[in-house]
């Protein structure tokens, strides 16, 4: 019992302090394949410093709202490294929740950012706003959807229980079902986390912004908070795609050895994901605002298709 | 009378004792209508509290029955409880309770311009009619109470009268809740003469009975009865004109409570009277469930007026507990109990939970309405600062009602979906693929319902006062705000705790079809269908609690910063900033207007009158960005039209000539009886 909780904070540790390697990394990668020779992989852990070290100016029109939303922002994400299988199945506190518990935890922050994003009367903000439910509203049926794909084939809908399944049968995810699923999933962390091509990270323009002006009052140490636990939702939706679409090396034992197998794999695999991340960013343009209802469409075909394979084939 | 008095027939009648003396005493002329108001709804507040005593003591397994005789022909007024009716007394009570509290603050605007002891009256009529109609144990006593439910809360809602709009919308209900209780007269008439019994305990065991023809028929009618007290679309029309015209605490009974009449008639159809059905009836609920959740939420999603969105609301959610119900019927007739079982817990916590949010948040809409006389949210905002504590009890209902984690929404929608996502169990794949679908409205309606509260509670609470009135608002009368703060506490204790409403849900629900829902539950967790899927909503609170403490205490460990300075809000250099530049609620809607064009049809307007002299100066512009409401343009106008024009026809009919009325009358006696004999 003390080596699991021992080992819950390892995997709180690793979210909160990986996820910052994360984002540079992926800034890395990008400004390599732009031609650019790009800021050190550890830049985002000394934004964050130098954000917790500055003074925090906020807009008198603001309410406790605005000034709650990032700690529980990072809240959310704290608690959700707690149920996401990070190294392990055999976390102490998996019992917090299955994958859907998961998703309505993330859309508890999607709400309180979105609050925030209007509580400053600024246009801007309640744009970001406005935008930012509609792409979560948008992209809620593919994850449940995809879910669903995979709950048929692993037979539950318990982050351990479905790799654990996984890893004992891996032909039940030779099918192209399983392919389409990750397909469908994929998407759908891009458009969660704001990425390309639904919302460009980089933005300085207003008007394209979507996550970005949401948080355009943020300072100080709010915004260290709100970019910090933006890491950390990109550092578990990719986790999540890695562990459970491919759950090699995840450590099915809490032994010494298998952990720190775990911790490798899952450096490669993020390190896969980074990279391709970094590609799809610097291949594709930004999609026009009311184009990606359809690019959500089209994850959403893609995964009923994972649904109805699974059907059909059984 | 048969009476033996036990405790649940003693609480029966202090219940009732209660009501009869609010109605009494409301009546009694007075100078002052602070009587009426006072003493009519504190003795409502009494009866409910008794009620609530009576449904538990029902769920805890105490029985009745009570008869008079000679009250109504065949059989008398007969009442009796078992679980199931015992379950939905308890979701009534609930919304009575603080809807009793709030009248007694919230009428007292009505004093003097309406007659607070016809308020007062018509309210505990209301309720205990609400109570009565769940316990009534044969079709006279069923259908009297039904129909005195639907005026008490007709005359009610058109409490305001002299407004043109709360007269069209009591029309529209009152045609709406009279078509519906043609089609359940009808229904309980054939299943009366095919069973040869008007009782309700002798149903389930004789339908089986009958033959595939008659039984779909039935099912046919008393659907399309108790979907229209429900609220499920296309049967809806009445609900987004009714709710908002009603003072509030009547929209909170009528929205929370009311609506879910319906469903309990038709669990009551589906696994009661008329036993097992084909796989189609399952079908068809959970398809409306589906098309019901996904466009109630994207009406609502549009609306400026605050209640209506509520409203809506209520649709939605009458959809998703639709879900439930359909995915239990099917489990059922695909023989798997288990699932079944599960399924109908998930659909009745639903029906629990949304009696609490939302009669909590038509109160707070109530309060808004009182504080500012106005429910348009283009002028409203800023209000968290004036009212803070109404703007946290309507935020605790916006996420419950969205469904975020840890308040109770989130558990009994969690439930629904463990309970669609298990049906990979059943071995057709049509049904498969209706699931599927079922799961994908699901998720996109409570997707855009956390878009629709975000923007419900940050329009109407955040940033700065769009009107004069706004500004001016003050928090309301502790009377208003306590129930707010009773019905707050409820959707946080039956989110963190499922496991007070899911033992005596499980037995209701055992006791109705006879199998165990597939979980298992302790305290803290809960578990679907072995190692499927689990949830320990209380965890997650304590979770969440503990980390912003922890959090908090980390910033000052790591020595943030903690200045704070106050400025203006950033609008690109622009000094002075108004409410003319926050984001409205048109605005915010606008997305959903573009991707789902096709269902709401937007027809939009820009008026422009340009200055005489010379077409680059504007006097005035207009515009408008209206949707249109399909159901009422291509289901119901034509349905009118047609209706006119048989009316048209059976003109000839009536002539005014007395003498060819009476060889009507007597035509139709003498073809009565020759059918009959």
């Amino acid at each position: 019992m003390l080596s699991e909780i021992a080992i819950e904070v390892l995997q709180l540790l690793i979210v909160m302090f990986g996820s910052p390697l994360l984002v540079g990394v992926i800034r890395k990668a990008k400004a390599r394949l732009q031609g650019r020779r790009g800021a050190t992989i550890l830049q985002p852990y000394a934004d964050i410093r130098k954000l917790f070290l500055k003074e925090v100016v906020v807009s008198e029109n603001t309410s406790w709202i605005f000034r709650f939303t990032p700690y529980l922002l990072a809240t959310t994400m704290l608690l959700s490294a707690l149920i996401v299988p990070v190294l392990t199945t055999r976390a102490a506190l998996g019992f917090m929740g299955n994958i859907i518990a998961l998703m309505y935890l993330f859309l508890l922050g999607v709400f309180f950012l979105a609050l925030a994003g209007l509580d400053a009367g600024s246009a801007f903000g309640g744009m970001g706003s406005s935008r930012e439910v509609a792409l979560a509203a948008l992209a809620e049926p593919t994850v449940l959807i995809a879910i669903f794909g995979i709950a048929l084939r692993a037979g539950t809908t318990s982050l351990d229980g479905i790799i654990t399944r996984f890893a004992a049968e891996p032909l039940l995810m030779l099918n192209a079902g399983h392919l389409l699923a990750f397909f469908a999933f994929f998407i759908v962390a891009l458009a969660e986390n704001g990425r390309l091509p639904v919302d460009n990270p980089s933005t300085h323009l207003e008007l394209t912004m979507i996550h970005e002006a949401m948080i355009l009052e943020y300072s100080g140490r709010l915004l260290a908070l709100v970019e910090w636990a933006a890491g950390m939702k990109l550092f578990l939706f990719l986790t999540l795609l890695s562990n459970l679409f491919f759950p090699w090396g995840v450590a099915l034992t809490n032994t010494p050895v298998a952990l720190f197998s775990a911790l490798l794999a899952l450096a490669v695999k993020l390190l896969i994901f980074a990279v391709a991340i970094a590609l799809v960013e610097t291949s594709v343009a930004k999609l026009r605002l009311f184009r990606v209802p359809e690019l959500l469409a089209g994850s959403f075909t893609v995964a009923l298709l994972a649904v109805v394979t699974a059907f059909f084939i059984r | 009378m048969i009476i033996e008095s036990t405790l649940m027939v003693d609480l029966f009648l202090v219940t009732f004792a209660c009501f009869s003396a609010g109605a009494v005493a409301a009546l009694i002329p007075t100078p002052s209508s602070a009587l009426a108001r006072v003493v009519g709804h504190g003795c409502a507040l009494v009866g409910a509290i008794a009620a609530i005593a009576f449904g538990v003591a029902g769920l805890a397994g105490g029985s009745m029955e009570f008869i008079v005789p000679d009250l109504l022909p065949i059989g008398g007024a007969a009442f009796g409880v078992d679980r199931l009716s015992a379950f939905f007394v308890v979701v009534i009570a609930l919304g009575a309770i603080p809807a009793a509290l709030y009248a007694i603050g919230y009428t007292r605007e009505y004093a003097g311009k309406h007659s607070l002891a016809a308020m007062a009256f018509a309210f505990n009529v209301f309720v205990a009619a609400m109570i009565l109609v769940a316990l009534a144990r044969n079709v006279l006593t069923f259908l009297a109470l039904w129909e005195i439910m639907a005026l008490a809360s007709y005359f009610l809602l058109i409490t305001e009268r002299e407004r043109d709009d709360t007269l069209h919308a009591g029309w529209v209900y009152f045609v709406m809740t009279h078509a519906g209780f043609a089609a359940l007269l009808v229904g309980f008439l054939l299943l009366a003469q095919a069973t040869g019994t008007i009782s309700f305990t002798e149903w389930g065991a004789a339908a089986a009975k009958l033959d595939a023809g008659s039984r779909n028929l039935i099912f046919v009618l008393l659907a399309l009865g108790f979907g229209t007290k429900a609220g499920i679309i296309p049967l809806h029309v009445w609900l987004p004109l009714a709710h908002p015209a009603a003072p509030s605490h009547v929209s909170a009974l009528m929205s929370g409570v009311m609506i879910k009449l319906g469903v309990y008639g038709l669990v009551r159809v589906a696994f009661d009277w008329l036993g097992v059905g084909p796989l189609w009836w399952g079908a068809t609920i959970l398809i409306v469930g589906a098309v019901s959740g996904v466009l109630g939420v994207l009406y609502a999603l549009v609306d400026a007026d605050l209640k209506r969105v509520l409203a809506y609301s209520s649709v939605e959610n009458i959809g998703i507990i639709m879900l439930g119900l359909g995915a239990a019927m099917l489990f059922q007739a695909s023989n798997l109990p288990g699932l079944a079982a599960l399924a109908l817990v998930a659909g009745l916590y639903h029906a629990l939970n949304h009696a609490a949010f939302k009669s909590l948040l038509f109160m707070g809409a109530g309060a808004v309405l009182h504080a500012t006389h106005t429910r348009n949210m283009e002028d409203l905002g800023g209000l968290i600062k004036r009212m803070p504590q109404t703007a946290i009890f309507f935020l605790i209902g916006s996420l419950a009602i969205a469904a975020l984690p840890p308040f109770n929404g989130f558990f009994s929608e969690w439930l629904t979906f463990q309970s669609l996502l298990l049906s990979f169990q059943i071995s057709a794949h049509t049904v498969n693929l209706i699931f599927a679908l079922g799961v994908a409205a699901l998720a996109l309606t409570s997707g855009l319902a956390v878009a629709c509260f975000v923007r419900a509670f940050g329009i109407t609470f955040l940033a700065l006062p769009r009107s004069e009135p706004a500004a001016l608002a003050r928090e309301v009368a502790w009377t208003m705000r306590a129930p707010m703060a009773l019905l707050a506490l409820a959707c946080v204790v039956l989110g963190i705790a499922p496991s007070l409403v899911l033992a005596p849900l499980e037995a209701t629900v055992f006791d109705l079809m006879g199998g165990h829902a597939d979980m298992r539950f302790d305290l803290t967790a809960v578990v679907a269908n072995g190692e499927f899927g689990w949830v320990a909503p209380l965890w997650i609170a304590v979770g969440l609690a503990a980390f912003l403490m922890a959090i908090a205490l980390g910033l000052r460990v790591i020595r943030a910063n903690k200045q704070w300075r106050y400025y203006e809000t950033w609008g690109c250099g622009r000094a002075l900033q108004t409410a003319r530049f926050e984001f409205t609620a048109t605005a915010f809607a606008n997305p959903f207007k573009r991707v789902f064009a096709l269902l709401y049809r937007p027809v939009k307007e820009l008026d422009i009158e340009f200055h005489p002299e010379s077409r680059y100066f504007v006097r005035t512009i207009a515009y408008y960005n209206e949707g249109r409401l399909i159901f009422e343009d291509a289901l119901y106008r034509p349905l009118l039209r047609l209706i006119q024009a048989l009316a048209r026809e059976a003109r000839v009919l009536q002539s005014g000539n007395v003498h060819r009325y009476l060889v009507y009358i007597l035509a139709t006696l003498v073809a009565l009886l020759i059918l009959t004999v």
